[in-house]
């Protein structure tokens, strides 16, 4: 093996006037960044090793520690980038795929960021939420196009509706990827909102059962968890064919990761790699994916809606119309921005477009199909804050799905390296160790904090364009307009141009 | 160039007026006019409009189609089609006055006709579906035609002006009908157009609004899945489509149409009792898109009836009255004092909350 090229992507920086040596970041640090010299006794560093996960930052008691990028003045060349330059070094050294971890990172445009909301200005007047009812509530699941009433009654009754009190629900992520406090955290917090958190492709961990309700169950290409039980807990049941983190591959959780939990939530032997293949097995086309969806309504009764959930490709809007009429109550869209516990940077990087735009043609495509109505649209990958979910809304999703956001509410500092397994807030590990850094009870509180900010923002944007029901908000483009977008990026995402 | 209603969305405040005599004794034009007149802040002199029921009980079996041409060639395209398309008894200018204020008048037609039976059956469409989808035809694909009104025994008559000053160049004083709407319009960037004036209308329906309402395009895209085309690109527009699917289409009952257009609050839907709830539960759910969201008073007018209507949490005015066999909707009470010094009962109906008044005879619109 030659010497390894590879350099420090970030600089410790111990203040050692204020450093105490008391090796609580020597404790707290998973990677082994920080080590105490006995010979010297004092703390010393070693950046190599560091991924600036903050961790240390936050819990030195004497704000000792920097975590600086370390500049690594490479020549300047425009076309290799110290990222490129380094990417072949490892390689290089590696014979690897490079891994990384959380959504694509490039410096690709946001189309929240070139979206503007409408207020009313007195020609008719804004809601004070304050003082009058702003309602959230939204129902997702299959809707009929007209209503059967005899003598004032319901005649027939509805197909199965998911009841979320806000339009929000937490992402698919396994167990397994995170840990069970996480886990358990974000159901808590689901359950206390009256939202729906999906299990993911990793099983439904016993302790979480009473939390079922609030649950969607998911069915992915490894089929990891899935008994008849498990579809009958759920609130709804998802099935998986894609992800927007990494768009037309499987997942795949290593041997080391499949403790004993793990291994009976996912009901594969302990050690054992939990492989998830790129396609379903049973599903190589359309039609299949229709016999899997009514599998699934037949095995929970039709009492329960099934949902497809697909990474944000090119051809969405086709695919959509597709699952649509295969028969799905829900279509959940994930965006090239969507988070993951481990993908192929290449992937990530590179494969899918922005969930804007998917949605938009999503919705538009199923609107000229007179179809919309017999489906719920799912929007994620990346929503960071309560505005993106208005303009997720006006532009036509029903609901969206988030799960970096909920991740960084309970702690997540974005280092990327879930994959790694050395989570040092507790989240995306199963090291006993660390994940009891996670305490459930403080992280749902986080949780619902957020969420209920986010209430509140909804609630005063909606009163400020004179609306009190989120729905009167769905598919009402004529509240956005673009700014910085040109003509052919406004026309698919239906919108006009600021000052319009 | 300014780009007229159709070719652009605009917004306006209104002032709005009912009278309905349920025994079917027509009365004159003149009084609805009165009490328009009185609310003559309210709009700006950019639209005013009338609709009446009951005014040609001499052809009250036949589609009354009243027109705007621009040109002689829209209107030679339009009778072209109309020829195809119905057996014309009669049509012919519409008889106006002049009026000072009233200018650029466009071609005002006026035809009496019944449907082609051999296109009806060719079509496989109920009459009024047919009927239906000619004034679509004739809105969106006749440049410079509009269709004004097309209801049986029914007219609507706008024009861009004050509404007194519209009625009186439709000479209104000498119809007489047992139902008549009325509307003076604020638009608020427009320089007006006759065809977006109010009443909207399709078939028997008219609606005269008040307010700008929030959810538009959300009502818009969901209608555009049943066919229609919201080529005006007014709220009153969408309104009228949205009870045409409703009643028409989906044949739901008005109380029903009425709950999903101006829904109680999910708080109100969890107190009610468990049949009740799920029949709330289930509106709110399959015709969410149909809330209509903002500020709004309408009245919905038919040839069974009006129906008077405010927004959830009441942010425009409306008011009720009763006299003998009539009954009163307007804007503003004065409105109706105007024309009934002393009402049986006078009432400001609660958000949400309808007033119905149909027709003798008739049990349900």
């Amino acid at each position: 093996m030659s010497l390894s090229y590879q350099t420090p992507e970030f600089i410790v920086e111990r203040n050692r006037e204020r450093c105490i040596d008391c090796q609580v970041c020597v404790r707290q640090c998973a990677n082994k960044v920080h080590s105490f010299d006995e010979e010297e006794q004092k703390v010393v560093s070693d950046d190599s090793k560091c991924v600036d996960c903050q961790r240390c930052v936050c819990m030195c008691p004497t704000r000792a520690l920097t975590i600086r990028r370390n500049p690594l003045e490479f020549r300047e060349n425009a076309n290799w980038t110290p990222q490129a330059i380094k990417d072949i070094y490892k390689q290089a050294e590696t014979g690897g795929i490079l891994l990384t971890g959380m959504g694509n990172d490039r410096p690709y445009p946001i189309y929240w960021d070139h979206i503007l909301l409408n207020a009313s200005q007195g020609t008719n007047p804004s809601i004070d939420p304050l003082r009058e009812p702003m309602e959230l509530k939204t129902l997702l699941g299959r809707k009929p196009e007209a209503l059967k009433i005899e003598n004032g009654r319901l005649a027939e009754k509805l197909p199965p509706q998911l009841e979320l009190e806000i339009p929000i629900m937490f992402s698919a992520m396994s167990f397994g990827s995170i840990s069970l406090n996480a886990c358990e955290s974000m159901a808590r917090a689901a359950a206390e909102l009256g939202i729906m958190c999906n299990t993911g492709e990793g099983g439904l961990h016993r302790k979480l059962r009473r939390y079922g309700k609030n649950t969607i169950v998911q069915v992915a290409s490894g089929r990891f968890g899935v008994d008849a039980d498990y579809l009958q807990t759920g609130a709804a049941v998802e099935i998986k064919i894609g992800q927007g983190a990494k768009p037309g591959i499987g997942g795949h959780l290593p041997g080391e990761k499949v403790g004993g939990e793990v291994s009976q939530t996912r009901m594969i032997p302990m050690g054992a790699d939990a492989i998830s293949p790129a396609p379903h097995h049973d599903i190589y086309s359309i039609e299949d994916l229709r016999q899997l969806i009514y599998s699934l309504k037949e095995a929970t009764n039709y009492e329960k809606p099934v949902s497809v959930k697909i990474a944000a490709v090119h051809n969405a809007a086709a695919i959509c119309s597709g699952i649509a009429r295969a028969g799905a109550d829900i279509i959940a869209i994930d965006g090239y921005r969507g988070g993951t516990g481990a993908a192929p940077t290449r992937i990530r990087d590179n494969v899918g477009i922005p969930v804007e735009l998917a949605l938009a043609a999503v919705d538009s495509r199923l609107r000229d199909e007179g179809i919309r109505s017999q489906v719920s649209l799912v929007c994620g990958g990346s929503i960071r804050n309560s505005a993106d979910i208005i303009k997720a809304i006006a532009l036509g999703a029903d609901a969206v799905y988030i799960a970096s956001s909920a991740l960084i509410a309970m702690g997540c500092h974005m280092c990327q390296k879930c994959y790694t397994g050395k989570c040092n807030w507790g989240i995306a590990t199963q090291d006993p160790d660390l994940t009891k850094r996670l305490n459930p009870d403080i992280a749902a509180k986080r949780l619902v904090n957020l969420l209920s900010a986010w209430s509140h923002e909804m609630k005063e944007m909606l009163g400020g364009m004179g609306i009190n029901a989120i729905e009167s908000l769905r598919g009402n483009r004529l509240m956005l307009r673009g700014i910085g977008l040109n003509g052919r990026e406004l026309d698919v995402l239906g919108i006009k141009a600021a000052g319009e | 160039m300014l780009l007229r209603e159709g070719q652009v969305r605009i917004p306006s405040g209104c002032a709005i007026s009912g009278i309905i005599n349920k025994k079917r004794k027509a009365f004159s034009g003149g009084i609805i006019m009165d009490s328009i007149a009185l609310m003559h802040d309210r709009s700006n002199g950019l639209g005013g409009g009338f609709a009446a029921y009951g005014i040609y009980p001499e052809y009250k079996d036949l589609y009354a189609i009243h027109m705007f041409y621009d040109n002689e060639e829209a209107k030679d395209r339009t009778e072209q089609f109309l020829k195809g398309h119905f057996n014309v008894e009669i049509g012919g200018r519409l008889p106006t006055r002049k009026v000072a204020s009233i200018k650029d008048a466009p071609i005002i037609w006026r035809y009496f006709v019944s449907p082609k039976r051999y296109k009806i059956t060719e079509s496989e469409l109920q009459e009024d579906e047919y009927m239906f989808r000619c004034v679509m035809r004739i809105n969106s694909g006749i440049d410079g035609a509009f269709v004004v009104s097309s209801g049986k025994n029914m007219g609507a008559f706008k024009a861009v002006g004050y509404p007194e000053d519209v009625g009186e160049f439709y000479m209104l004083d000498t119809y007489k009908a047992y139902i008549w709407t009325a509307h003076g319009r604020f638009p608020t960037n427009t320089p007006g157009w006759w065809g977006g004036a109010h009443p909207f209308t399709l078939l028997d329906w008219s609606v005269v609004h008040n307010g700008e309402i929030s959810s538009y395009d959300t009502n818009k895209r969901y209608l555009e899945m049943f066919g229609y085309k919201c080529t005006l690109q007014t709220d009153t527009e969408a309104i009228t489509y949205i009870f045409d699917l409703l009643l028409r289409k989906c044949g739901l009952p008005l109380e029903i149409a009425v709950k999903a257009v101006a829904a109680p609050f999910w708080s109100e839907i969890d107190r009610m009792g468990e049949e009740e709830k799920e029949l709330l539960k289930a509106i709110r759910t399959v015709y969410a898109s149909l809330l209509v969201n903002g500020p709004f008073s309408i009245i919905l007018g038919s040839n069974k009836g009006i129906v008077a209507l405010n927004d959830r949490i009441k942010l425009r005015s409306l008011v009720a009255a009763e006299k003998d066999d009539f009954v009163y909707v307007a804007s503003e009470e004065s409105a109706i004092r105007a024309v009934c010094e002393e009402p049986d009962r006078i009432w400001a109906p609660r958000g949400g909350e309808p007033v119905i008044a149909l027709l003798e005879e008739v049990d349900k619109i």
